[in-house]
């Protein structure tokens, strides 16, 4: 047993979900407990779906248990066959009726269904929403996908994009595009979008475009073993990620690249002089890792910050966001437990955090700004507007979204020239936010002689030199105090004074 | 007051139906529970299914250090290699060690622990017996084999039952979970009305739960609390049936329930009841504008739904069509039926295709139901409101009665703001 109080991912049979949410013509028949269509409010609630999930749920309950829960599951097939009429169905189990072992695929396949069935396995005590997604598409390719003659056009299938995912409706746009300013045609979009008829074509396609491995790299997999398509490995997050990504399918298809960077603006909003407060803010990134990777190129690369800490919640990920953050001289933090991520996060002590939902609410706690780089989503992740991260567009958007939470420079260097002025006080705050200030973790009590450290060693502040602290921009100052506080500790000077201050300040300049 | 029908929907015949239920399980029931009682601690014995179910049904992830978790079971639980009840007591000290503010901790059963039959009450007794008296350690089932929504508040205040503690001293306990604000204001109108000795179930803290024994009354402030009623009757305890305190006269009728056991006189009622009862039908009036004259439809929720129905048609004018519940308790719900004039199609469980047939059928102005259907139906051109509002907010007796009008106006008034917009819209994908 493993105790859990906030999760990042739901449990397998709500990655399928997400699949056939996505998909059009495609129902899922679940074998589960009345209580497991709460799933359905993620889709229609968080995303604002018009139409309910394609999902028939047994709920079964404790009554049926010494009765027929197999029958059960066969009349729901059955009934969901003739209502909804689709072209193919999936079915599964979730955790308690894997536990009753109705096998759901057996019984499927004794019911003489006119259309495609096709059965997952997704161990629910083992593994976790991003597998379902991964293995619940991979299982629809594997059965309706076939070899067939590749369009006369060059074109590409977009993998990955399911309901419920972070920005993937419009990044299918922004990718089309991409791919269109090169001469290159989609061929099937999938899993979203697509009907399992569209699944049977989309061997008609040169490439893959895989844009979320976390839930289609099994099927890219696949698709190149059986069908002969090669995939693409760079996701185009960021300028210099899609800049390389049109390279690698200049590489895949010996198309020249071609790219309409007319709409692209963050080179020169990066570059322009109000973005200079941006040099070197410490940034911690977590989320799943496809975006972490792609958040640190940005970053360190685009934004000009220091990245502080990475990790990523999905262990399939682990291994290329540890070597990652080695390159980075990073340890990471690999772990679905909120409260090692929150560790993490106090114990750095960043600028910005570059997060999920989760994050979020650990930066209100900390007072630390956050902007949301990935699932798990919330309903505002679903803007009205065009969104994407992908391609140009989503490095525009990308820019304004992380530098929201910050403090612009040009009010940043206001606050530094009024800082005495009253309405510049402490909880001042950014000006385009309002309220969030409050949000801020209290400062600590002062004693009038002298202040306790942050941590538990023995150093102490003398009183100038806390006054001198508390006229430091409150936004710097925990910095500053900790700078100090270090530099003291590890030169054995036991108390603070503003001498010792002023040359931590210059021990810790940045240049 | 209008007057009341001999017999209403009482002998209405009932249709039942087997079929997909789109509803919550008991589990859901933790996420008020936790704000109510706040010393206590909910530790669902699970799936990460729950996990997930909990943090869904709270909305957002809100809670810095929230006061329910679930030990979610894994492989080696399932195949025997682990000891379930070992591994729980571990859970259980790191949790307790991390949180001593917790004086009660509730080990809730789910589908998954229900099926692998593992024993919480066990575990619940072994526990208690090594906490004690610090900690007090209780357990219930919330799975969804076994419970819809509400009724895992139910499962949980008859776990409390047995072991209140006994009296013989008079007294009459509110039973059912409301929102502070709204338990103040009961027990001030019980207080006026010179009723001494009010206790509440569940209570804030684990040290003021109520005395029982045969000198004790008890009303219940919720429907959907069958269990627990059985359990408090097993103790001595004494039931003044009512109608439900929805509305200004489901709070009247309540109200007088309770005054006429407790002797009091028809003069000292109204005084205590004519101003909060005034303000309430004034408060009601205004919602009435909007609803008047219009039909509703209920999908089954959480049990509220026939108080709330009556409440609908016999203060803010409107007609029922169909009234769905998850549970028909024919005895809670005797008084509430007798009120609902006939009409409705009253239904209890659910074949939720088969129902959708029939609310888009009735094309009810209003349909209420839960968040896995509402964006759908809205899609349809239907106006719904979402059922789990009403257990969330505060809607109980004479101040609240203007708010709960207002929840099913609300989004009739917005549908009426919106109409320029009517043609244009298309549902986004």
């Amino acid at each position: 047993m493993k105790l859990s109080l906030w999760t990042y991912e739901g449990p397998p049979h709500v990655g399928a979900m997400r699949v056939a949410t996505a998909m059009k013509g495609l129902h899922y028949v679940l074998h589960a407990p009345q209580g497991d269509t709460y799933a359905d409010l993620l889709f229609t609630m968080i995303e604002r779906r018009d139409h309910r999930p394609p999902v028939s749920y047994t709920t079964f309950q404790a009554r049926d248990l010494g009765a027929d829960t197999a029958t059960l599951f066969k009349t729901t097939a059955q009934d969901a066959v003739a209502r909804f009429a689709p072209q193919a169905i999936i079915v599964g189990a979730s955790c308690t009726a894997e536990l009753i072992q109705d096998d759901p695929g057996g019984l499927a396949a004794t019911l003489g269904l006119n259309i495609p069935v096709i059965p997952l396995d997704l161990p629910s005590y083992q593994r976790k929403e991003g597998f379902g997604t991964d293995e619940t598409f991979l299982q629809i390719v594997r059965h309706l996908a076939k070899p067939c003659a590749l369009s006369e056009a060059m074109t590409a299938n977009l993998i990955g994009p399911t309901a419920l995912g972070f920005r993937h409706r419009d990044d299918i746009s922004e990718v089309t595009r991409l791919l269109s300013d090169m001469g290159i045609g989609v061929n099937v979009v999938a899993p979203m979008g697509a009907t399992p008829s569209d699944i049977t074509r989309m061997g008609a396609a040169h490439f893959n475009v895989l844009m979320y491995p976390e839930h289609a790299e099994s099927a890219a997999r696949w698709m190149q073993q059986n069908l002969g398509q090669p995939y693409t490995k760079c996701v185009p997050i960021g300028v210099g990620a899609t800049r390389d990504f049109l390279a690698e399918v200049a590489g895949i298809t010996g198309l020249p690249v071609r790219a309409d960077t007319s709409r692209l603006r963050l080179p020169w909003w990066t570059r322009s002089v109000d973005s200079t407060y941006l040099t070197g803010k410490r940034v911690f990134v977590f989320g799943d890792g496809t975006h972490v990777a792609a958040a640190v190129r940005i970053a360190r690369e685009e934004m000009g910050f220091t990245v502080a800490g990475i990790g990523c919640y999905n262990r399939e990920m682990a291994r290329p966001i540890r070597v990652l953050a080695q390159s980075l001289g990073l340890e990471a933090v690999i772990s679905d437990d909120y409260l090692d991520v929150e560790e993490a996060i106090a114990a750095l002590q960043p600028e910005l955090i570059l997060g999920t939902q989760m994050e979020r609410h650990i930066g209100k706690r900390l007072g630390i700004p956050c902007a949301v780089i990935s699932a798990p989503v919330h309903v505002q992740d679903f803007p009205a507007r065009y969104a994407p991260q992908m391609g140009w567009e989503g490095a525009n958007v990308i820019f304004d979204t992380w530098v929201h939470p910050l403090v612009m420079g040009l009010e940043d260097h206001l606050l530094h020239m009024f800082r005495d002025d009253f309405e510049f006080h402490d909880a001042a705050g950014a000006s385009h936010h309002g309220g969030q200030h409050s949000e801020r973790a209290p400062e600590p009590e002062t004693l009038v002689q002298a202040m306790p450290n942050a941590d538990d060693s023995n150093i102490i502040w003398l009183a100038p030199a806390e006054k001198e602290l508390k006229k430091i921009p409150f936004f710097v100052r925990g910095k500053a105090r900790r700078n100090t506080e270090a530099y003291a500790s590890e030169r054995g000077i036991a108390a603070i004074s503003v001498e010792t201050l002023y040359e931590a300040k210059a021990h810790y300049a940045r240049g | 007051m209008k007057d009341l029908p001999e017999i209403g929907c009482s002998n209405t015949p009932v249709l039942k139906q087997r079929g997909q239920r789109e509803v919550f399980c008991g589990l859901t029931g933790i996420i008020w529970l936790h704000r109510k009682m706040q010393d206590a601690f909910f530790l669902v014995v699970g799936s990460r299914t729950c996990a997930h179910l909990l943090q869904s049904a709270a909305g957002v992830m809100i809670f810095a250090q929230p006061r329910f978790g679930t030990a979610i079971l894994e492989e080696k639980d399932l195949a025997g290699l682990a000891d379930s009840q070992t591994e729980i007591d571990r859970e259980v000290a790191r949790l307790l060690a991390r949180r001593p503010d917790i004086k009660q901790l509730f080990l809730v059963g789910s589908c998954p622990s229900e099926v692998i039959k593992l024993d919480l009450a066990k575990a619940a007794q072994r526990l208690s017996a090594q906490f004690a008296p610090h900690v007090r350690v209780l357990n219930y089932s919330g799975s969804g084999i076994e419970t819809t929504f509400t009724q895992g508040e139910d499962a949980c205040l008859a776990a409390m039952v047995p072991v209140l503690p006994a009296t013989q001293d008079a007294g009459l306990i509110l039973v059912g979970a409301l929102p502070d604000v709204v338990e103040d204001q009961a027990l001030a109108l019980l207080a006026e009305m010179g009723i001494e000795n009010v206790t509440c179930l569940p209570a804030r803290r684990a040290g003021e739960m109520p005395a029982i024994g045969p000198n004790t009354r008890f009303a219940l402030v919720q429907p959907f609390l069958g269990d627990t009623l059985d359990a408090l009757q097993k103790r001595g305890a004494r039931h003044i049936p009512a109608p439900f305190p929805f509305g200004a006269e489901g709070t009247t009728l309540w109200l007088r329930a309770v005054a006429d056991v407790y002797g009091v006189s028809d003069e000292v009622f109204a005084r205590v009841t004519a101003a909060p009862r005034a303000r309430a039908e004034k408060a009601i009036a205004a919602a009435t504008e909007t609803l008047g004259g219009k039909s509703v439809f209920f999908f089954p929720d959480s049990q509220l739904e026939i108080p709330l129905a009556r409440f609908l048609t016999r203060e803010c004018g409107m007609t029922a069509i169909e009234v769905g519940t998850p549970y028909l308790h024919r005895d809670l719900m005797a008084q509430e039926l007798a009120l609902l004039a006939q009409g409705p199609v009253l239904s209890e469980g659910q074949d939720v295709d088969l129902q959708l047939d029939r609310a888009r059928a009735a094309r009810a102005d209003l349909t209420v139901c839960g968040l896995g259907l509402a964006n759908p139906l809205e899609a349809e051109g239907l106006a719904t409101k979402w059922a789990i509002e009403l257990v969330f907010t505060p809607v109980h007796f004479y101040e609240q009665a203007g708010d709960l009008a207002g929840l099913f106006a609300r989004p009739l008034r917005r549908r009426a703001l919106l109409a320029p917009l009517a043609p244009v819209v298309e549902a986004a994908e």
